[in-house]
C-alpha cells in the first residue's frame, strides 16, 4: 500500500460544526434556502407596502367625528357607499381616467417616433445625446416644470402669443392643460422603456423584410410593432399611473377641474375625514390592479 | 443684531439649567397648587419658564429666519426668558390636529377652530387681568362669541380681516358695488372669475342669499338648516360654470390677476397689496352686502408645559409693538388703536381699516357650522362643517 492510499482513507470525516449542520440542511431543502434569503427583501416590503396598504384598506371602513375630529374605529360601509352611489364620484373617476388615457395615448405617439430614431437611425454618438436630452427634464422639480406650464398657457403666455398669430386659441387652464401638461412631465418614463424595446428588435428582422419585399410601414407594422408591444405597454404603466394618481398638476393648470388626487388631498386636509380619503384613494388602487393583471398577461412586467 | 443674540443666549445656558432644576423644586412644591385651581384660571403668575411652544398661521411668529428684517420673536424673547418654537399651518383642521397632540402652549386660532378648541377641552380660560395690554384692545373684539364662551374668556384677539371683492377695473366695468358680480352676473366673465377654495366660502353665497332671498330666513351665513343650505350650494354650482380657477394659495391669486387670467372675485387686503397695478388695475371694495372675514385669537393649550411663559406670549403679543409688526406683515387690521403708530407704513390702519366700527360691524367673521344652530334657532338642526366639505367637493363636481 502507497502511503498517498492510507492517507486517502484516512481523510477523517468532517466535523459536524453547526455551520456544516445548516448548510446540508439548507442544500437538501431548497424551499427553506429561498424563503431565508427572500425574507429580508420581503420584509421590508410587507411593512412599507402591504402594511400601508392594508391600513387603508382597513381606515376605508372607519368613520370620523365631525365635530371633535376623532377617528371612530368602529366598522362602516358608510365610506363605501357613499363613493360608490353618489355621481361625483363617479364624475371625477371617469375624468381621472379620460386623462390618464390621453395622457398616455399622446405620451406613446410621440414616444415611438423618438424612439425609433434614436435606436435605429441615430449615430452613436447621436444616440447618446438624445438619451441625455431625453433624460435632462428629469433633473428639474416637477414643480418647477408645472408652473413653467401655467406660465405657458396663461392668458399672455407664449402659446396663446403665437397661436394668435395663427388664428387659433389657446387651451388655458383646464383638462387640455392638465393632459399637455402631463404629457409632458411623464414623456421620459415612456421613451426610455421603448426605446430599450427597440435596441432589443435585431436590425437583421429590419433588412431581411426589407429582403423579401415589404415597405417600410408593413415591416414596422408587421415585424417591429409586434415586438414592441410590451415595451409600450411598459411606458404606458408609468404614465397611465403617475397621471391617475396626480394632484398637483391639476391644481396648477387644471383651472377649477377635480381629480381623484384632490378628493383624497381636501378630505385628508380641509375636512380631516382620513377614513373617505382612504376609500377615496382605494379607487386608482383597484384600477391599477385590474390594468396590471391585464398587462400581465402579455409579458410586459419583464421590461420594466 | 445676530451675534448678540447668539452670545446671549449662551451666557443663558447655565443659567437656564439652574431655572430649569429650580423649576422641578417648584413644580414638585407647586403640586397642590394646581390641583386646587383646576376649576378656573390662575389669578396670579409663576416664574417664566425657559420656553414657549407656538402654533400659528403662517406670518405670525416671526424671528427673522424667513426675513431678517421680520422678527418680533428675538426682542420677547430677551425680555421675558422665554424661548420660543413655533409651528405654522395651513388650515384649521390641521391646526385642531396638531393642538391634540399636546405639544404647543399657544395655539393662534381663527373662529371657525376656537369653538372646536373649547368643545374639546383643548383650550383653557385665560384671566385677561392678569395681561395688562388686553385693556388696550378695541372693545368690539372682546367678548365676541368666538373667543368667549359662557362668559369666560378663552383667548385675547390678535387682529381681523375681510374677504373682500377684488376686480380689475379695466376688465370689469361698471365697477361692481355687490357680491352679485361673482353670483347671478358671473357669466358676462365667464372662465375669469375666482373664489376661495375652502368649505367655509359656502358662507360667502349664504351671505349673498341672506340679502337677496329674505324669504329663506337666513339669519346667520354659519347656521344655515338644510333648505338653505340647498339653496347656497345651487347658486355655487351656477356660479363653478363661470370659474377660472378656485384659490387657496394667496400667491396663486397674484399672478393670476397679473396676467389677467382672473378679473373678478374674493380676495384678502394683502394680496390687493402685493398686485403690481402696472400689471393689472385691481380695486378692491366691501360690497353693500357686508362679507364674510376672520377674527384671530391666541389661546392657551390645556397642555401647556410653560403657561406663564404662554400668558407673557399672550400680553407681548397683545402689546401696540408687536400686534402692529405681526399684523402689519400678515395683513390684517390689528387689534388696538395704539398699534397704528407702531405701524412702519402710516396709512397701515387706514388700508385695514382697523378700528372702523361700521366696516367691522358688516363683517360675518368664520365660525365652525355645528348641528346646533349658531343663530339660536332650536327648532332645526343645522348643516354641521363635515357636511359643508363634502357639498364643497361636490360644488366643484
Amino acid at each position: 500500500m502507497s502511503q498517498g492510499d492510507v492517507a486517502r482513507a484516512a481523510v477523517p470525516p468532517p466535523g459536524v460544526t453547526s455551520a456544516r449542520r445548516l448548510s446540508s440542511l439548507l442544500s437538501a431543502r431548497p424551499r427553506l434556502r429561498l424563503s431565508l434569503l427572500l425574507s429580508a427583501p420581503l420584509t421590508w416590503l410587507v411593512l412599507i407596502y402591504v402594511v400601508a396598504l392594508a391600513a387603508l384598506l382597513v381606515t376605508a371602513f372607519w368613520s370620523v367625528d365631525s365635530f371633535t375630529g376623532e377617528l371612530n374605529r368602529s366598522f362602516t360601509l358608510e365610506n363605501i357607499r357613499e363613493i360608490t352611489t353618489e355621481s361625483l364620484y363617479r364624475t371625477v373617476t371617469i375624468r381621472t381616467l379620460t386623462v390618464a388615457l390621453v395622457v398616455t395615448v399622446v405620451d406613446v405617439a410621440i414616444a415611438l417616433p423618438i424612439a425609433f430614431y434614436m435606436a435605429k437611425i441615430a449615430s452613436r454618438r447621436m444616440q447618446r445625446i438624445l438619451l441625455i436630452a431625453v433624460l435632462t427634464p428629469l433633473w428639474a422639480s416637477y414643480l418647477v416644470k408645472a408652473f413653467a406650464w401655467r406660465s405657458v398657457l396663461s392668458d399672455v403666455g407664449i402659446l396663446e402669443w403665437s397661436t394668435s398669430r395663427l388664428g387659433l386659441e389657446s387651451p388655458g387652464y383646464g383638462l387640455v392643460a392638465v393632459v399637455m401638461t402631463q404629457a409632458y412631465i411623464w414623456l421620459p418614463y415612456v421613451i426610455l422603456p421603448i426605446f430599450a424595446g427597440l435596441e432589443r428588435v435585431p436590425d437583421s428582422l429590419l433588412d431581411a423584410a426589407g429582403d423579401l419585399g415589404a415597405s417600410a410601414w408593413q415591416t414596422l407594422r408587421t415585424v417591429v410593432f409586434p415586438m414592441l408591444v410590451p415595451a409600450i405597454i411598459a411606458g404606458s404603466i408609468f404614465s397611465f399611473s403617475l397621471t391617475l394618481g396626480d394632484y398637483i398638476t391639476v391644481n396648477i393648470v387644471g383651472g377649477a377641474n377635480q381629480m381623484l388626487g384632490n378628493l383624497v388631498y381636501t378630505n385628508v386636509g380641509a375636512a380631516n375625514n382620513l377614513p373617505l380619503a382612504a376609500a377615496v384613494a382605494l379607487i386608482p388602487v383597484l384600477i391599477m390592479i385590474g390594468y396590471l393583471s391585464v398587462v400581465r398577461r402579455t409579458g410586459a412586467l419583464d421590461n420594466l | 443684531m445676530r451675534t448678540k443674540t447668539i452670545t446671549g443666549r449662551r451666557v443663558r445656558g447655565p443659567g437656564m439649567a439652574l431655572a430649569v432644576s429650580s423649576l422641578i423644586i417648584l413644580a414638585a412644591c407647586g403640586g397642590g397648587d394646581s390641583d386646587d385651581s383646576a376649576g378656573g384660571p390662575p389669578t396670579k403668575l409663576g416664574e417664566n419658564e425657559s420656553k414657549v411652544s407656538i402654533l400659528a398661521w403662517p406670518g405670525y411668529v416671526e424671528d427673522g429666519s424667513n426675513d431678517p428684517k421680520v422678527d418680533w420673536v428675538t426682542p420677547f424673547e430677551k425680555e421675558t426668558g422665554c424661548e420660543v418654537t413655533s409651528k405654522a399651518y395651513g388650515t384649521s383642521d390641521e391646526a385642531f390636529n396638531l393642538a391634540k397632540t399636546g405639544d404647543y402652549d399657544v395655539i393662534a386660532a381663527s373662529g371657525d377652530l376656537t369653538a372646536r378648541m373649547v368643545a374639546s377641552k383643548e383650550a383653557v380660560e385665560v384671566n385677561t387681568d392678569l395681561i395688562p395690554n388686553y385693556e388696550k384692545v378695541y372693545d368690539f373684539l372682546k367678548d365676541q362669541e368666538w373667543n368667549t364662551f359662557d362668559g369666560k374668556h378663552y383667548g385675547v384677539p390678535h387682529g381681523y380681516g375681510a374677504n373682500l371683492l377684488m376686480y380689475n377695473a379695466d376688465e370689469v366695468k361698471p365697477a361692481p358695488t355687490s357680491w352679485k358680480a361673482v353670483f347671478e352676473d358671473a357669466s358676462k366673465y365667464k372662465g375669469k372669475v375666482t373664489a376661495y377654495d375652502s368649505p367655509i366660502y359656502i358662507a360667502d353665497a349664504a351671505l349673498y342669499l341672506m340679502k337677496h332671498q329674505p324669504d329663506l330666513g337666513i339669519e346667520n351665513p354659519y347656521a344655515l338648516d338644510e333648505k338653505q343650505f340647498a339653496a347656497a350650494v345651487d347658486i355655487l354650482k351656477e356660479q363653478r360654470k363661470n370659474i377660472g380657477e378656485y384659490w387657496a394659495d394667496y400667491l396663486k391669486e397674484i399672478s393670476a390677476f397679473e396676467t389677467g387670467d382672473l378679473v373678478i372675485g374674493t380676495t384678502w387686503q394683502v394680496i390687493v397689496n402685493s398686485i403690481d397695478t402696472k400689471k393689472a388695475n385691481v380695486k378692491a371694495i366691501l360690497p353693500e352686502e357686508g362679507a364674510t372675514g376672520w377674527s384671530d385669537t391666541w389661546m392657551i393649550s390645556s397642555k401647556a408645559k410653560s403657561p406663564n411663559c404662554a400668558y407673557a406670549w399672550l400680553n407681548y403679543i397683545d402689546s401696540p409693538k408687536a400686534n402692529a409688526a405681526a399684523t402689519e406683515y400678515f395683513g390684517e387690521a390689528p387689534n388696538s388703536e395704539e398699534a397704528c403708530d407702531f405701524a412702519a407704513d402710516k396709512s397701515f390702519c387706514d388700508t385695514y381699516k382697523a378700528g372702523d366700527e361700521e366696516f367691522a360691524s358688516q363683517l360675518w367673521y368664520w365660525r365652525t357650522p355645528v348641528e346646533k344652530c349658531l343663530d339660536g334657532r332650536t327648532d332645526v338642526k343645522c348643516v354641521d362643517y363635515a357636511e359643508w366639505t363634502k357639498a364643497w367637493t361636490e360644488i366643484k363636481g
